[in-house]
């Protein structure tokens, strides 16, 4: 098939599914079509890797892009789109009546479809459009429950998140100003265009843009010091929603930075952007270390973690060269199958303790053995420890910043994945092993049989590539990580 | 640029256009009573409206008179109707508690318009636009930018942090006009519609507050920390 009718495919199967499940307004029709949309899309974005390889194709006069970087993104979201639509049926059957439940899915398919979006836009306007509707979308999915706290989440989510959207509607706009005085007035924004025209682009006006870009897009990403609607918006969603939010949206956002940094490596500024990239990647890593080691709300911890690992992504960036794309695109892909098993992990433990509290969860592996250890490895992953996915990216990160201008920020780096390491596996701790009284030992997690399987599948789905990747760098993937930092740092593709 | 070749007639229009916005933001600092903001809000846009057709005229950009009357029925007529049948129904028509009195924001505000014209005054002055219009356009830009956050800091009912959300996307599109207005007209129209889908999601988000959490201040909405 033809990279054109595959992005239909990518594109069409979630926005007919959302459509679809709001006719409908059956909820079993509606979980099983989301499902086959999820899985059309994982389909489509596997076929789509090796023909975007080939180059970048350009779509619809200009309007849609395929290429290396997007197709890697869409791989992160389409996984996760499909294991969450897996889990979101055994979750949402336990969570309570199937009334408004058919409107899940429309809102769950509408959102994937609009993270989709974002990473096949070439036109720098169309993708911030893209990035806005996401938040549209998502915050009433964020709101679905309706509880005094989710209707906050949502709310805080969509004023801090447009507040800071609309600085990268700045930023956008300063980088069209700057071109035009190279270009001409009239001129298509694409990616493109501003990476010919980046080393003859005005050096401070740029540096303005790039910032306004940057903290804009960063708001969207979750970086400290714009991150505060992040632990909300992820710890008050339904789980499968927390997991969406967190290992695809976030990763859509980021495409926006990473080729933004594309495009001002090649404008004539220094080192001084790249320091400005690892010093807020630092930061958000810091912010994310205090806040997991003093954390009592599962489901928030996993939202610092998130903090955490974008801010790992973004150092990776920063560092850049070869190694440091590689490694944070290697990071992208593991964080997201990583989070999504700890958000499944922290549902099923919240749908068998009837809360949130870490304190109230106790002998967790008698509650919830299978679910519980794979929950266990999941955590023992995401702090970064061999053998899984995540030790490998996170140790090439740290190898290409040693390399670079800023070597300082690997120490510090280090230090703070210690802490996290710490803090984080702490809170395991005492939730699997911890003393406790006698009564919170009798809890079991007993849900009905057609709901066990969707609710632990996903969790085996996301655990075995998760340690395949950490025992074995696939080949295929350094060469796609080669030719995007090609592609990324190359004068004309 | 466009800009930087102004006649001086155009130049005085646009100037004038970009001022008295300005001032209305300060009107909007200035009070308590919502209806004051959405009537200073609508008058705003209808101001940029008429930019965006002097801009049209005076830089032979014909498509320009599409965005103004656009803009006009958009912002000018349709948003702030729509936020009006949200106010009415709160049956919330001032702000109660502010966490600064208007005439102490009024003088934050004006320290960020000193802010905003030192930045604009260097970024011109690097390009080699100063004393031109483009100075004052920044200016204004900027400045109704961080008006819009810090009346997102100090104001706490939820119609005005809407309020200056708009705030900050009229600064956005009334700089726009005068830097770039050869923009394809694509963009335009897809961030106005853009608009109107955020105060209509917002709007629910607003009723949404009052039944399910109980108020309609955001500043009651403490329960997430940590």
């Amino acid at each position: 098939m033809s990279a054109a009718a595959l992005v239909a495919v990518i594109l069409l199967a979630p926005l007919a599914a959302a459509l679809g499940c709001q006719l409908v307004r059956a909820s079993r029709v509606a979980e099983h079509l989301n499902l086959f949309a999820s899985v059309l899309v994982f389909g489509a974005v596997l076929w789509l890797l090796p023909v975007a390889l080939a180059g970048p194709y350009v779509l619809l006069r200009g309007y849609i892009i395929v290429d290396p970087l997007g197709a890697w993104v869409l791989l992160s979201t389409a996984v996760v789109y499909l294991l969450a639509s897996m889990y979101a049926i055994g979750y949402m059957r336990a969570a309570g009546p199937a009334r408004r439940r058919h409107r899940f899915y429309a809102l769950f398919a509408g959102f994937a479809f609009t993270i989709l979006l974002g990473p096949l836009m070439n036109n720098i306007g169309v993708f911030w459009i893209a990035i806005e509707l996401t938040t549209l979308v998502s915050t009433f999915l964020v709101g679905f429950d309706k509880t005094p706290e989710g209707v906050e989440a949502a709310w805080k989510y969509i004023i801090i998140v447009s507040a800071g959207l609309s600085l990268a509607l700045l930023g956008i706009i300063f980088f069209y100003w700057a071109g035009s005085l190279t270009l001409g007035p009239t001129y298509n924004l694409t990616w493109e265009t501003l990476r010919v025209a980046a080393p003859h682009l005005n050096a401070p006006l740029a540096l303005v843009a790039f910032l306004l870009v940057f903290i804009g897009f960063g708001t969207k990403v979750g970086l400290a010091p714009m991150h505060t609607w992040l632990p909300d918006a992820h710890s008050e969603g339904p789980a499968p929603v927390s997991a969406m939010l967190s290992g695809a949206l976030l990763n859509a956002a980021m495409i926006g930075i990473v080729r933004f940094i594309g495009i001002i490596e090649r404008a004539d500024l220094g080192a001084l952007p790249g320091t400005i990239i690892v010093a807020i990647g630092t930061l958000s890593l810091a912010i994310a270390a205090l806040f997991i080691t003093r954390q009592r709300d599962i489901k928030r911890l996993m939202a610092y973690s998130s903090i955490e690992h974008m801010g790992i992504i973004t150092l990776g960036f920063g560092f850049g060269g070869p190694l440091g794309v590689a490694g944070a695109l290697y990071q992208m892909l593991n964080h997201s199958l990583n989070k999504s098993l700890m958000f499944f992990g922290a549902g099923d433990a919240m749908h068998a303790f009837h809360s949130k509290r870490i304190g109230r969860m106790q002998h967790v592996l008698v509650a919830m053995p299978i679910a519980g250890a794979l929950w266990l490895a999941g955590a023992i992953a995401i702090t970064g420890a061999p053998p899984f996915g995540l030790f490998l990216s996170e140790f090439t990160i740290l190898r290409a910043g040693l390399a670079g201008p800023n070597a300082w920020a690997v120490y510090v780096m280090l230090a703070l994945l210690i802490v996290i390491f710490i803090g984080f596996l702490n809170h395991f701790r005492i939730m699997y092993f911890g003393h406790s009284s006698a009564t919170a030992a009798t809890v079991r997690w007993q849900p009905a049989p057609g709901e066990r399987l969707w609710c632990v599948l996903p969790m085996w789905l996301a655990i075995v590539p998760l340690l395949v990747l950490g025992l074995w760098w696939p080949q295929a993937c350094s060469h796609y990580f080669a030719v995007i930092a090609a592609q990324l740092a190359s004068a004309t593709r | 640029m466009f800009a930087a070749h102004l006649p001086p007639l155009a130049a005085s229009v646009f100037s004038l256009l970009a001022i008295t916005s300005l001032l209305l933001a300060f009107v909007m600092l200035g009070s308590r009573w919502l209806n004051i903001y959405l009537a200073a809000f609508a008058a705003q846009s209808w101001l940029i409206a008429i930019l965006s057709a002097a801009v049209a005229h005076y830089g032979g950009y014909p498509e320009l008179y599409a965005i103004a009357a656009l803009t006009a029925v958009f912002r000018g007529v349709l948003l702030p109707y729509l936020l009006l049948r949200i106010t009415r129904r709160l049956k919330v028509n001032r702000e109660l508690h502010e966490r600064l009195a208007p005439s102490s924001s009024m003088v934050l505000g004006g320290a960020l318009v000193v802010f905003a014209f030192v930045v604009a005054h260097h970024v011109s002055d690097v390009l080699g636009l100063g004393g031109t219009v483009v100075v004052l356009a920044l200016t204004a830009m900027l400045s109704m930018k961080l008006i819009g956050f810090l009346m997102l800091i100090v104001r706490s009912e939820a119609v005005s942090q809407i309020l200056a959300l708009l705030v900050i996307e009229n600064g956005i599109f009334l700089g726009s006009q005068i830097l770039v207005p050869g923009m394809p007209l694509l963009i335009e129209l897809v961030i106005l519609f853009d608009l109107l889908v955020v105060v209509a999601c917002t709007g629910v988000l607003v009723r949404y507050l009052t039944v399910h959490a109980g108020t309609s201040s955001t500043r009651k909405l403490t329960r997430l920390v940590g």
